[in-house]
């Protein structure tokens, strides 16, 4: 009768030694503990230490990934989880309330806050960035020109080959292959999809009556990707394939991606500037008019949107909700230089950060006391 | 000496209270073990049966033959995935049987004793091997083959019309086929190991080759077994999802081509199940995994029942 | 000689002439046979080859000290490892393993004692469960576990586990229990022990190695699943040991490392899945090798 059990006991056991070894230490991993920083004016980086955790927008996920691994090493006492589950996936881990925040490209719609269990939903953007085309094309340079109909024509299923005569029209000096397109989407809910799918369905009506815009939508042609990561490797891994994925997944793979003609009929490429002065031309956004897709100037870029974060009003934890809205302060201010910008998303607007800072100060504890100053 | 001595003068033929009452006892907890583990298993369908039935009163018969998997119109079809199951079980049975067979007979008919035990273990551990890691090899390694080299020739047939892609139908049925050869091998292995000299010598007396004897005296023998082997290894094959999942290519189709994309029911919940936040979909996702643990089930009683009537038989003829 | 002779002579050569050149073909139809069937064999075990060098040449770049003493890291910073994963993988097969085996050995203990209907119905049902899909198994643990504690944690996974354990353990704990001689059932029930004593302290004990492979055999398949975790224990990026929380595991890692564009966290993908090769690999031999020493033993 022992040694049965004596297998599991190891197991637990040799599990035991590996916590005591590895659990005595804060943050195993980090190789410099910085703890309270004494000589830093930001009260952001302050406050009491929190395990929190998160989920969502695969869309977010190398700039959270970043700047919650940077806040912890400015402030050791909090660490912030953050599992790329895609938007869809972080609401309904939101609102089951598994997680602390949820992550979301496009924000809650009203059924979706009902369906919330920790009552009041507050969300905060921040970030902001342009959803790239890219392809996988040998012999192709970045930058191939590409209008929204084209585009949806290509992910209708309607444009089959490379070298059809509607995208060799745009490029006139390009040689472009005979290969089939291979299209790749999301496989999961995805708020990127939401961005791709609202600019789509705002160019093309076969779009919009078809597949439409959301988070999940009946692709008509294409393999699936599970998050930005698995559509960037499919593109990374498929030759004549052509994905969209947010900007710093195309540039931390260097792929080649598109340029697209925006509104005004100019042929942009996303960058800091072009999606900034997308963003520009519609200044008030809000939770409720989100969407910024193809807004007119020459230099904006088309594909462009925010990302929100999702919290509960009432925090019933006060360590945790204290250290919850100074960390998405923090994300949305100090955090957008340190983290964002060299990942190519766009600091937030002036008018957005304090949106964001508004939002965060309707945060209070389970007595009603504020928990942002 | 009297039994008296040893036994200090009590009555063994009739144990003595308080075991009786052990030995019901005894028994009666070991009954309920049996119960609660069946309690369990029938637990499984049920409760998932129950979590479905929303999207199955949703979708009414709609649900096994709708061809549409449309979730942000509340529309749940499930053919395009029984579909993809079928075709990628089908080939992957299809690679899996001639190849276990055929290594199965060289083990037991041709290799000396000790390699033929080698080899065979190590077909064994062929099974062992975990699915994801199935999966990553067959993504990273294979599929890239497959476009590269593969794909291009076969291009040409009609069945197998398409772009060369490191994902596809053709390749999850080569990976399941994979999957599915130890357990085709090693039955058939040790069913051909237990065919009775007596019918083997019958057909040497009578002049025949060794092959001959294999084609006249082992593989009838087996038949019956060997199939029940196939059954299970099917069993296994409908339910794989990891190793799917890398390879099959997420689309929610019926695939065209034995090189296109297209989508498996398990793979199909490992994909949308985490945020199935649309009206349903989370119960038409278990009303997926309802059917699939349906199909198990029907396939696996019919293996169990196929393997049975073959051991009745062996064990008559023995 | 009579014309008959001479006719049964020719005949005979006859016969002979022919039963030379159909023995020949038939000897080459066997040799095609044979090679056709190596052939057979030799595909059969590329794939294993294939796996086997693949995953130790991409994997083992991954594999430092690092690697299994830290946590993830984001993409492009390098020092992460997986030591999350594998305390988890360890953390929930060992608790599946205290829920499925004694459960699994007190129902295979009741199979190969008693018969009657219920006893053939179980094993009948156990046969079946054993090839029941690892994801409705999850499924099932996610409905019973985490709808109704309303968050994802290991515990549920380790339900999941226990019970895609259980069918392995109780068939081979049943085998294994088998093997024992009914003699010493009979001598221990002659001397006036009651049955449970008879079977706690001379059946499992004579079972041992039997019930010890068969243990290994069921963690070996545990520990190598992910469809289960995926909407239980849905994996983890910190070093988590609370039952009630997510927890990251070694085949997960595999799953959500492998479909990423970045090198350096496919690397991770590669050393894992080597790890996870590793540590089945070595319970599978493991419990082979018992199963032969035990029939040595039994002979």
């Amino acid at each position: 009768m022992r040694q049965p059990f004596s297998i599991a006991t190891f197991c637990a056991g040799a599990a035991m030694l590996v916590l005591a070894a590895c659990g005595s230490s804060s943050s195993p991993g980090t190789t410099s503990n910085s703890g309270n920083p004494s000589g830093t004016s930001d009260p952001d980086l302050s406050g009491p230490s929190a395990s929190l955790t998160g989920a969502g927008s695969t869309f977010d996920q190398p700039f959270f990934t970043r700047a919650f691994y940077d806040y912890n090493q400015k402030n050791s006492g909090v660490t912030v989880t953050y599992a790329s589950v895609g938007s869809g996936g972080g609401i309904a881990q939101f609102q089951a309330q598994t997680v602390n925040f949820g992550a979301s490209d496009v924000p809650m719609k009203a059924s979706e806050i009902a369906a919330a269990k920790g009552g009041t939903v507050l969300q905060v953007p921040v970030a902001l960035g342009g959803v790239s085309i890219s392809y996988n094309l040998y012999g192709v340079k970045g930058g191939l020109h590409l209008t929204g109909a084209v585009l949806a024509q290509i992910y209708l299923g309607q444009i089959k080959t490379w070298n059809d005569p509607a995208i060799a029209a745009l490029n006139s000096g390009v040689t472009l292959p005979s290969q089939a397109i291979t299209v790749i989407h999301r496989s999961d809910g995805s708020g990127t999809s939401y961005i791709f799918t609202d600019y789509l369905s705002t160019i093309s009506p076969a779009w919009q009556s078809g597949p439409g815009t959301g988070k999940t939508v009946k692709w008509p042609v294409g393999l699936g990707g599970k998050g930005n990561e698995g559509v960037a490797g499919l593109v990374k891994q498929v030759s004549g394939s052509i994905g969209y994925v947010e900007l710093a997944y195309a540039l931390q793979n260097n792929f080649t991606y598109a340029a697209m003609q925006n509104a005004a009929g100019s042929y942009v490429e996303p960058n800091l500037t072009t999606v900034a002065a997308d963003a520009a031309q519609k200044p008030n956004v809000s939770a409720t008019d989100f969407s910024i897709v193809n807004q007119m100037g020459s230099d904006s870029y088309p594909i462009s949107g925010y990302s929100w974060v999702l919290v509960y009003q009432t925090q019933t934890n006060t360590d945790n909700g204290t250290a919850l809205v100074k960390v998405l302060d923090w994300l949305t201010h100090a955090g957008q230089i340190s983290d964002a910008k060299p990942l190519d998303y766009v600091p937030l607007p002036a008018n957005i950060q304090q949106l964001a800072r508004t939002t965060l100060q309707m945060v209070v504890d389970s007595s009603g006391k504020k928990l942002l100053s | 000496m009297s039994v008296g001595d040893v036994t200090g003068g009590r009555d063994v033929r009739r144990p003595s209270r308080h075991i009786r009452l052990g030995d019901g006892a005894y028994r009666r907890v070991l009954q309920g073990f049996g119960l609660f583990v069946l309690a369990i298993f029938v637990a499984v369908g049920g409760v998932l049966f129950i979590q479905a039935w929303p999207a199955f009163r949703h979708s009414g018969a709609g649900f096994v033959t709708g061809t549409n998997w449309d979730p942000s119109r509340a529309i749940y079809g499930a053919i395009p995935f029984i579909v993809g199951t079928l075709i990628t079980s089908a080939i992957g049975l299809v690679l899996a049987i001639p190849i276990g067979i055929g290594a199965a007979i060289f083990l037991a008919e041709y290799a000396p004793r000790r390699i033929s035990g080698a080899l065979g273990m190590l077909v064994e551990l062929l099974a062992a091997v975990p699915s994801v890691v199935y999966g990553l090899w067959g993504f990273l390694v294979l599929g890239p083959i497959f476009q590269n080299t593969i794909e291009p020739h076969i291009n040409f047939l009609p069945v197998a019309h398409g772009p060369p892609l490191p994902v596809g139908v053709l390749l999850a049925g080569l990976i399941l086929a994979i999957m599915v050869l130890p357990t085709i091998t090693a039955v058939t292995r040790d069913l051909a190991n237990a065919v009775p000299a007596t019918s083997r010598e019958a057909v040497y007396g009578l002049g025949g080759t060794r092959w001959q004897m294999i084609r006249t005296a082992v593989l009838p023998a087996i038949r019956v077994g060997v199939v029940g082997a196939v059954v299970l290894g099917l069993g296994r094959a409908l339910g794989e999802t990891m190793a799917v999942t890398f390879v099959i290519g997420n689309t929610n189709a019926i695939p065209n081509s034995l090189i296109a994309p297209g989508q498996t029911m398990a793979s199909l919940i490992a994909n949308e199940f985490t945020e199935a936040t649309e009206p349903f979909h989370a119960s038409a996702l278990l009303g997926i995994a309802v059917l699939l643990l349906v199909v198990a089930v029907i396939v696996n009683v019919f293996a169990r029942l196929l393997v049975w009537s073959v051991s009745r038989e062996v064990r008559e003829t023995v | 000689m009579t014309s008959v002779a001479v006719a049964d002579l020719d005949r005979r050569s006859l016969i002979r002439q022919s039963a030379r050149t159909s023995h020949r073909r038939r000897q080459i139809l066997g040799i095609v046979g044979a090679c056709l069937c190596g052939l057979a064999l030799c595909i059969a075990l590329l794939p294993l080859v294939s796996i086997v060098i693949f995953t130790i040449s991409k994997g083992i770049g991954a594999w430092s000290v690092n690697f299994f003493t830290h946590i993830p890291t984001p993409a492009g910073i390098p020092g992460g490892g997986i030591v999350n994963a594998i305390v988890g993988s360890l953390i929930m097969d060992g608790l599946a393993a205290v829920m499925a085996l004694p459960i699994g050995f007190v129902v295979a203990l009741f199979l190969a004692e008693q018969g009657g209907r219920l006893a053939s119905t179980v094993r009948f049902v156990v046969d079946v469960a054993a090839g029941l899909p690892a994801i409705t198994i999850g499924l099932f643990a996610y409905a019973i576990v985490v709808l109704p504690e309303g968050h994802f944690s290991a515990l549920s996974a380790s339900v999941a586990l226990a019970v895609l354990m259980l069918p392995i353990t109780i068939r081979a704990g049943e085998t294994a229990i088998r093997t024992v001689p009914q003699d010493l059932w009979e001598a221990g029930i002659a001397l006036g022990i009651g049955r449970a004593r008879v079977a706690r302290s001379i059946i499992i004990t004579s079972a041992l190695p039997g019930l010890v492979t068969a243990s290994l055999l069921a963690i070996s398949r545990a520990i190598g699943e992910a469809a289960p975790l995926l909407f239980t224990a849905i994996g983890s990026q910190v070093f988590a040991t609370s039952l009630g929380q997510p927890m990251a595991s070694l085949s997960l890692v595999v799953y959500f490392d492998g479909i990423q564009p970045y090198p350096d966290i496919v690397r991770t993908a590669w050393g894992a899945a080597l790890t996870l090769l590793v540590i089945v690999m070595l319970l599978n031999i493991s419990a082979r090798l018992l199963a032969r020493r035990m029939r040595r033993f039994t002979r």
